[in-house]
């Protein structure tokens, strides 16, 4: 596969009170054009730090870019100018936050919003911004969309602005959406329409998308690759259906066994679930040169404290960053 | 006669309980309109068991546990623990009724005060409550921290010295420090990490085993609520529209609304998604202000009719732990 988007060995730092710290720790990956590549981790791993850092909008200070590169169509895209980047986050690459309420300006409708994007980046005139801004909301099953581009955001429920969040970021029709956490704050009922959407729209306009979440369920249901993050680092990578089978990396399999998973049928037994105990460590923990899942692992040896895990490619396509790899659960029914 | 014997196991009973918010007129001359945020809910829950209420936001749910904790007053019905008419109380009956109750919320920052040591926290439900001696508090509040897994040297720290998993815990062991029968928890592990939330649901189900807790247990989360209750009831705009044990609740769901629900959350359950009967309902709910007539799922609900405009499904046993409030779901006998 020729990748549209190459994340290789990307680093960011963040200066903290205690000094200098990777929040993202020599980052690998690619994104297939057309693909849903899910980033997933417990909260303060680095997931959305990773997405700022592609639509370059790190903050800085503190943080700054201390190597590696983003690569879109061959473009580095850290080398790019300010014009540029400007120019790549309107039509190249777009962003749907977890809360649509900060990310849209209280004090104009939506469909000035929408139209607004529109004109500045395709050049269209006014007439016509508002034209397609209706179509849009439309696409998003906005109902009565005419009236309700003359709505503010707070006269939406949440999940209509995040309808309206997604309408605008695929307004230029990008060639990658970013969501990040895009459901967190909604219904299921709710989620699961958003998710349609975004299913839709990517296949409709064949933007690859990248979904943050640290819902294993989203995960199953939307991607079908997925990046497994911990303290800055990607510990494990592969399909989606392997990944969730066979979890090689002890982080991965705490991720998915810690959870009560909704069930198709229940019976009256009801295991305790498996912890992983204590947490994710502080940011100026962060580029510790052994293990950082080394604390809360029950699989450490003495090598893991010392010195950082090599990554072992499993298969073509699954790879993880462990000094004593989980087995491959071997499937015993005949 | 009452149509549900109370059973002798029975802890906490509420009858047709509702609970209605006055709004501000919007304007000088509109009439001050009534949010009936609970209407008619009657419940019963077992001593020793776990009754989970689920329901999308604003459906109800904190306010229902807010005014069984006579936190909010209750605007109709009646609700009974352990026998007692608890609406009937005041001042020191109340207070002493209040021991044996105790809330954990869902945000573990703003629910602790930020200036209390950690040991004092614990231990305000025993001085307020003038629970045991002076001496034997000091030794309890140890216990209390062994009990949630606080190590004793951190009884001394304030709040923000702690984790939010570490918080929660603080949370739980101030509830259960009067040693209550009752525990209402209102989404206690939404605010935090999957990894920490799986040991706060473990301490919960073992304090239960071995304290012989009752919960009411709130939550969003279809798949903590499978995971930790016995009896659960589905609501939805004030209402509850299905309430059952857990096996039959999640292997035969009757209600329209508790299907879609349950076929909206995605799955890592393999199983789930091989199924592929994904029932969409579309829309929000209702504004529960202006709540059309009839059944409150009518907007959303797949299989409609136009009685669902009309009439309100009366919720009704179809067999003996099994509730359904639907004009399609046939009554028992
Ligand atoms: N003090 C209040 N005054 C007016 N309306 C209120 C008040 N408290 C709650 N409500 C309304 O009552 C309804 C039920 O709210 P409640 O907080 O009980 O829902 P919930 O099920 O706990 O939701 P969530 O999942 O968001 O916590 C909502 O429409 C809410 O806006
Ligand atoms: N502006 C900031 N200043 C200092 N630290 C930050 C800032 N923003 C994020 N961090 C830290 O960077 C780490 C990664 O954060 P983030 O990418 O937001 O995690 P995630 O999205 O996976 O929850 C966390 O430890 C977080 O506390
Ligand atoms: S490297 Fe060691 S500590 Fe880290 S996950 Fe693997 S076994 Fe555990
Ligand atoms: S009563 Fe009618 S609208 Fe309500 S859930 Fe049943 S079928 Fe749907
Ligand atoms: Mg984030
Ligand atoms: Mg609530």
């Amino acid at each position: 596969m020729t990748a549209l988007l190459s994340v290789k060995n990307l680093t960011v730092e963040f200066t903290t009170r205690d000094g200098i710290a990777p929040v993202i720790d020599d980052l690998s990956f690619d994104l297939a054009p057309g693909e849903t590549l899910s980033l997933v981790g417990e909260s303060g791993c680095g997931k959305s730090m990773t997405a700022l850092a592609i639509m370059g909008l790190i903050p800085s200070p503190p943080g700054r870019v201390a190597s590696g590169s983003i690569s879109l169509a061959g473009e580095n895209l850290l080398q790019a100018g300010d014009t540029r980047m400007r120019a790549v986050r309107g039509n190249d690459i777009s962003m749907v936050f977890q809360e649509p309420m900060t990310s849209l300006n209280p004090v104009f409708t939506v469909g000035e919003q929408i139209s607004e994007t529109l004109r500045r980046h395709q050049g269209l005139t006014r007439r016509q911004a508002k034209a397609l801004s209706i179509e849009m909301l439309d696409a998003v099953q906005i109902p009565l969309p005419t009236r309700r581009i003359n709505d503010y955001p707070h006269q939406l429920s949440g999940g209509m602005r995040q309808r309206v969040m997604i309408a605008m970021a695929l307004a230029c029709r990008p060639k990658v959406l970013i969501a990040d956490e895009p459901t967190t704050a909604l219904d299921v009922t709710v989620q699961a329409q958003i998710f349609d959407l975004m299913r839709a729209v990517g296949k409709e306009t064949e933007a690859a998308i990248i979904l943050i979440t640290h819902d294993m369920g989203s995960v199953a249901e939307m991607a079908e690759r997925v990046v497994v993050m911990y303290a800055g680092r990607k510990i494990e990578e592969g399909c989606v259906d392997d990944i969730l089978a066979r979890p090689r990396h002890p982080y991965t399999r705490g991720l998915i066994a810690c959870v009560p998973h909704l069930l198709e049928t229940v019976s009256a037994e009801r295991p305790y679930l498996q912890e992983i105990p204590g947490m994710v460590p502080p940011l100026s923990d962060f580029g510790f040169m052994g293990c950082l899942f080394a604390p809360r692992c029950d699989r450490v040896e003495t090598r893991c404290w010392q010195e950082k895990p090599k990554v072992t490619q499993i298969t073509p396509s699954q790879s993880a960053a462990c000094w004593n790899l989980q087995e491959a659960k071997v499937r015993v029914d005949a | 006669m009452p149509d549900t014997p109370v059973e002798s196991t029975t802890l906490l009973t509420l009858q047709d309980v509702e609970v209605s918010f006055t709004l501000k007129r919007s304007s000088l001359f509109a009439k001050p309109s009534l949010l009936r945020a609970v209407d008619g809910v009657t419940l019963s829950v077992r001593k020793g068991q776990t009754m989970g209420i689920v329901g999308e936001s604003g459906s109800g749910k904190t306010t229902l546990a807010l005014a069984v904790a006579r936190l909010l007053p209750v605007t109709r019905g009646q609700i009974h623990m352990n026998g007692v008419d608890l609406l009937s109380l005041r001042g020191e009956a109340l207070r002493n009724e209040r021991r044996h109750m105790q809330f954990i919320f869902q945000d573990p920052y703003s629910s602790l005060n930020p200036r209390l040591r950690a040991e004092k926290i614990v231990r305000e439900p025993l001085d307020r409550l003038s629970i045991a001696s002076t001496s034997r508090r000091d030794d309890r509040v140890r216990e209390l921290f062994d009990q949630v897994g606080l190590r004793r040297d951190q009884q001394r720290l304030f709040p923000h010295q702690f984790s939010g998993g570490q918080r929660q815990r603080i949370g739980i062991a101030r509830a259960i420090a009067s040693n209550p029968s009752l525990v209402i928890c209102d989404e206690p592990v939404s605010a935090l990490d999957v990894g920490v939330q799986a040991q706060i649901l473990n301490l919960l189900r073992r304090l239960q085993e071995e304290l012989g807790l009752t919960y009411v247990f709130i939550s969003h989360d279809l798949g903590v609520i499978q995971h930790m209750c016995d009896t659960i009831a589905v609501m939805y705009m004030g209402k509850i529209l299905e309430e059952a044990d857990r096996e039959s609740l999640f292997n035969t769901p009757k209600h329209p609304y508790t299907q879609a629900l349950l076929s909206a959350v995605p799955s890592a359950d393999i199983n789930r998604r091989n199924r592929e009967r994904r029932i969409m309902i579309s829309g929000d709910p209702p504004n529960p202000i202006h709540l059309p007539p009839g059944c409150r799922f009518a907007s959303r609900c797949p299989q409609v009719e136009d009685r669902c405009r009309v009439d309100t499904p009366p919720l009704v046993n179809i067999d003996r732990h099994h509730r359904v409030a639907c004009h399609l779901v046939k009554a028992a006998g």
